[in-house]
Parts: C-alpha cells; structure tokens; sequence
C-alpha cells in the first residue's frame, strides 16, 4: 500500500479520490439509539479543498472520523461505504486501516498543545510517523524531518526538531504538526478546525500555509470548520452540515452567493456585514440545535426555520442541478421571496 | 536537567536538618520531662541519670545538646543505648539497614513490574472479563492485611506442605546476607518479597489502569492513532509513558517509608532483624537514642526517595526540567 511516488499523479485522476456514500454513524446510548451522522454522501476529487461547515454536534467531526476508522468507541455503528481510491474503507480490520491512517490519510487537529504528545521531541513524533510506514533509518527520518519542518516554513527546522512541544509558540506546534501529518506524503489531508485554537494572525499563516499544500504537495484537504471566513478564503466546494445530514452543498462561490437552505441563510445573517450600516444587533438563528436523540421527523431544521411549511413533516432529500444541492422544499420562487424578505441582502463574503 | 539535580539535593540537605532540630527538640526540649531519666530508662538509678545528663550535655544549653547529638549521631557514632547496656546505636542500625533494603528493593522490584503488568493488560482489555477479575484480584490483595498473609504463607509453607515438593526449597525463617551466600538469601526472601509486593501490586495496578484509561481520552492517543501506530504501541510508548508519573510519586513514597521502618510487620513475621522491627524493640523498651538514631533514618530515606522522584519526574516529563 505504502507508495514511494505522489499517488495523486496516478492516471485515474479522474475518478474521485474520496467517495463516501449513505455513511451513518451512531452510538448506542441508554437512551436509544444516537444517530450522529445521518446518511452522508460525499465525494472528494483529487487536488481540492472540500469545506465542511455546521455548529457543534452537526456530524461534521465524527463523519470525517469515520473515514480514517478513527471512531473506537465500542457502541459506535458505522454503516455505508467509504471508498478510498476505489477501495472500501468500512469494514476493514484495524491492521489494514492502520496502512491507510497517517500513510495515505493524515489528520490535523484543532488544539496543537494537546494533540501532541507531551514528552517526546518534536522530531521524535515525526520519525515515529515516517519509520511506521517507511523501511528507514533513524538518520533518514531525522534528515526527512528536518526537511519537512523547513517546508512548513519553520525557521531552524534543526533545532526546532529536538524541541519539546511546550517549547514552541501555538503557531509553530500547529506547523510541525502539519509536517507530521505530511510526513508519508497523503493524498488526502483531514484538517479538523486547524485554526481555531491559534490567533488571528497566526490563522492566516496556516490558511495559507494549506492553500500552499495543495499546491507544492497535491493533496486534497477536507476542511471542518465552524468559521465561514476561513472555508470562504480556501475551500474549492462546501458542505453545510446540520444535525447528521448535509442540508446544502455547492461550489464556495454558490454557497456565498446564492445559498439555498434557511440554515445557511441563518449562517450568512450571523457573520458580521463589512460595508454598509452596521446592524444594531447581530442576527442569530433563533432556538438551539436538536437533540440527536430526538429528531423531529421531517427536516431537522424545521422547528427553528422560519420559512417553514406543511411539507417540512417530511424528509428533504438534497436536490439541485449541476453540483449545487439544497435539502429544502422551498422552490426557487419561494427561496428568493423568503431572501428578500430577509432583513438584508447576503454579501459575498470573500 | 543537571541544575535540576543540585537543586534537589541542597534542598534534601536542607529538609534533613530541619528534621533533624525539630526531632531533636521533641525528645529534648519537651517541656515538663527529664531527657535524661528518659534516656537512662525504666528504674534507672540516681547515679545513672546522673551519668547520662553529663555524658549528653543536658546542663548546657540547647544548641549545644542539639550539636553534642549530631556529633555522637554522625561523626563519633558511639551514641550508646542505657536500656541494653553497651548496645552502640549506629552499628546497630548499619547491621539493620542490609535486611531492611534487601526486602523493599527485592519486594519493589515485584511489584513495579507486577504492577505495570496488570495495569497494561488491564487498560487494553478495558470493561472485558480479564480486566474485571485483574481489578478484584487486585482489591483483594489490597485488603490482605499483611502479617494475616505472611503468617498464612509460613503456615503452609514452613509447616503443612513443607515437606512437600512444592515448597521443600523453603529455608527456616530468618535472613541471610547476600555477600555470604546469594542462592539463600533469593531463596530466603523470595516469599517475604511476594507477601509484602501483593498488597502493592494490587494498589498500583489499578492505579496506573486508572492513568491509562484517563490518558486513553487524551488528544495525544488519538494523534498517535491517526498516525497509524499499532494498539501496543500506542499504549506503552503514549500512554503509559505519560501514566508513570502519578505512579512514580506513589512510588516514591510508599519506597521511602517501607525502608524507614513500616516493613515492620513482614520483618516480624519473617523474622527479618530489620530497621521496622528494631524500632519496634526500641519502642517496647522506650530506648530512646535508638528511637531517634531510627526516627532519623527513617527520615533520610524517605527525603532520599522523594528528592528521587523529583529527579525521576524530570526524566519523564521535559517540562518539569526548566522549571
């Protein structure tokens, strides 16, 4: 499995790297059971960057768990299919996964102070990445880390290798992170809210630190995030997730342009105008995100949608043209009725 | 790391002379009592009360006594006891002190790896079947009292089954020194050594599970996961790796105060001349010099072990090292 050569130069690029379809993962619970992803189709092409936006609890963490075999908890259920480069992930004994987990897939956490272990070198934690995939000598992987760390843009990558995670700022652990990650050379790359725990300026590095990725590397990035600022500035196509499912997915400039779904209205109408009057108070979506344990039967969303109707008892299944999809009974008349109707006219956010 | 080890060992050097004043003045400065009759002993005559103010400076004044004692204690070493007449204090110790480490060293080595053991298989099996009867087995070995446990291993195995096969090896009671005769003394200690680890095994293990498991939710394990590394090696080079710390101070104590003296009840069961069971004597006969040379001891080792595992929690934990 382990491939010497960029996999994504490989002659079927065309089909797409990432294919996961009707994905569900739930936990059995005292309660019932908990479904928190609820029949997902996605796919991932090879050189782009796929945003996957939603609140806290949308599904958005555990699906892209699911396709690295990372959820372990022993009342989870994970059914569909992920295929990975035409080969079925689910169901795969924990051996064979651990071949594709950091060697064809690498993750990157939110928190860099804590995703790495505290009492080993930087350069220790890579070396231990690459010598679990790769035949090489401790020498090797030294040399291999280093230059890694110099890809990353890590001044003295050298000295940087034999410091201790504590012993670096928040933007420098999160860029050695990112060389582990990129150590076995992945074709696909899971960035779970990579910016979130950094500051503001530091934020922007790693954005453009990743939007150089796919360019130096090739790889193809699946961003999480809850921050529409950061999926605007890098992402090639969205997702909007929401309680388990994907109610809108599209191109970033058909999400920031023209969004279809009430939820990604309400997600535009939180974020802050940049021109124009400045709204006395920042719009909100009214109500809290459901329980997972229960659902309302038809759309999810429904109970804090203002624009709903009696149809919303039913499930919306995603439904568009050409690559941009709603889950939404709302026709394309009714939809720019409703947005007009709204308080302000969407911006588009880049 | 370097400046780490001078520091703790002036600050060891500064904690064993504050014991050392403060033990000093609870046998001697107590209000309302005569060190020298307490010295002297039980019915001591006039004349001996007598001998044991000058011969210990009580007419002087205090830091005086305190130097006269240390100076006995540590450099002339012929502090002599008044309730065994002619007993020196310190070689008795010294001639102690062999049997004592030979016990808590062979009983630690046990129960450290007992222990890592259990915890691991444990931690890995985490809620199975094996991971239930490890934790009972070890909450029985916690509540074994320890004398209760050594009295029932003598029983069977220097009595009911001893001339068996299976426990014919067993010497009689008592302790061999190692530079006489190393086969005997392993064969001698081997049963104490188990009877004294048990109870600790037991304690660590579901501790150091109990660290494990914790550490199972930190982000690091599911880093290390991501990363493709195997279960094992995840959980020893991760996770245990950052669970040896509370183990370490545990261990650090529970080491020291078992080599000052509370091994006591295996040594008498075992009939081990140890430190434990010469404070015990010395305590039955209120020979105070030995109580305070043994107080003192005591104490050493149990600053030696904790500034041990500060030196110990710098080799685990980098962070602790520029602190």
């Amino acid at each position: 499995m382990a491939s010497s050569t960029p996999a994504s130069a490989s002659p079927e690029a065309k089909a797409p790297l990432l294919e996961v379809r009707d994905l569900k993962v739930s936990f059995r619970t005292e309660r019932g059971l908990l479904r928190a992803v609820d029949g997902i189709s996605f796919r991932v092409d090879t050189h782009e960057i796929v945003g996957v936006v939603g609140e806290s609890g949308s599904g958005k963490t555990v699906s892209q768990m699911s396709v690295m075999g990372l959820v372990n908890d022993p009342n989870a259920v994970i059914e569909g299919s992920i295929l990975y480069k035409g080969r079925e992930l689910v169901g795969l004994s924990q051996r064979q996964l651990r071949s594709v987990r950091g060697n064809e897939i690498a993750m990157i956490f939110q928190d860099p102070m804590t995703a790495l272990t505290p009492v080993y070198t930087i350069g220790w934690q890579i070396a231990e990445q690459l010598r679990a995939h790769n035949r090489l000598s401790s020498r090797g992987a030294r040399k291999r880390g280093i230059e890694l760390l110099a890809e990353v843009g890590i001044p003295n990558p050298s000295i940087t290798f034999d410091r201790y995670p504590h012993q670096l700022s928040g933007g420098m652990r999160q860029r050695a992170f990112i060389a582990m990650a990129l150590s076995c050379n992945p074709s696909l790359l899971i960035a779970d809210e990579p910016t979130t725990a950094l500051d503001v300026t530091v934020q922007a590095q790693i954005l453009e630190l990743i939007k150089r990725l796919r360019r130096d590397f090739g790889s193809s990035i699946v961003l999480i995030t809850h921050d529409l600022g950061v999926v605007a500035e890098v992402a090639d196509r969205v997702m909007v997730m929401y309680a388990g499912r994907i109610v809108e997915r599209g191109t970033t400039r058909e999400i920031f342009t023209d969004p279809w779904h009430p939820y990604s209205w309400g997600l535009h109408d939180s974020i802050p105008p940049m021109e124009g009057a400045r709204p006395r108070r920042l719009a909100s979506i009214l109500g809290s995100p459901p329980s997972l344990l229960d659902l309302p039967p038809g759309c999810a969303f429904s109970p804090r949608c203002p624009h709903r109707f009696s149809r919303c008892t039913e499930k919306p299944a995603l439904a568009g043209t050409s690559g941009h999809h709603a889950a939404c009974f709302l026709s394309p008349e009714q939809r720019q009725q409703a947005r007009a109707a709204r308080r302000r006219p969407l911006k588009e956010a880049s | 790391m370097f400046s780490l080890l001078i520091r703790r060992v002036a600050q060891m050097v500064f904690v064993m002379i504050g014991i050392s004043i403060l033990v000093f003045l609870i046998f001697f400065a107590t209000p309302g009592a005569d060190p020298a009759a307490r010295i002297a002993g039980r019915n001591a005559s006039p004349e001996v009360v007598a001998e044991v103010r000058k011969s210990f400076g009580f007419d002087k004044p205090l830091p005086v006594q305190y130097a006269v004692m240390m100076k006995r204690l540590f450099v002339d070493q012929d502090l002599t006891s008044f309730v065994n007449r002619g007993e020196v204090v310190v070689p008795e110790i010294m001639g102690a002190a062999p049997v004592t480490l030979s016990l808590v060293l062979g009983a630690a080595v046990f129960w450290i790896f007992g222990s890592i053991a259990i915890g691991l298989i444990a931690a890995a099996t985490k809620d199975s079947f094996l991971d239930r009867l490890l934790m009972v087995l070890g909450l029985i070995g916690i509540s074994m009292p320890v004398y209760w446990l050594g009295e029932i291993v003598n029983l069977i195995t220097q009595s009911r089954l001893h001339d068996s096969w299976i426990f014919s090896w067993v010497p009689p009671l008592g302790y061999t020194p190692l530079t006489e005769d190393p086969w005997l003394w392993f064969k001698s200690l081997l049963l104490p050594w188990i009877t004294l680890a048990i109870l600790y095994i037991g304690l660590y293990g579901r501790v150091l599970r109990a660290s494990l498991v914790e550490a199972g939710q930190e982000d690091y394990i599911r880093t290390a996961r991501s990363k493709g590394l195997s279960e094992s090696r995840i959980l020893i080079r991760h996770a245990l790796r950052t669970s040896l710390i509370a183990f370490v101070t545990l261990f650090g104590l529970d080491f020291g105060a078992l080599v000052g003296g509370s091994a006591l009840l295996t040594e008498v069961v075992f009939a081990l001349q140890g430190v434990g069971r010469l404070t015990y004597q010395a305590l039955l006969d209120l020979d105070l010099p030995v109580i305070m040379a043994t107080v003192m001891y005591a104490s050493f080792f149990v600053v030696f072990a904790n500034a041990l595992v500060d030196i110990l929690y710098g080799i685990l934990d980098p962070r602790v090292r520029v602190a």
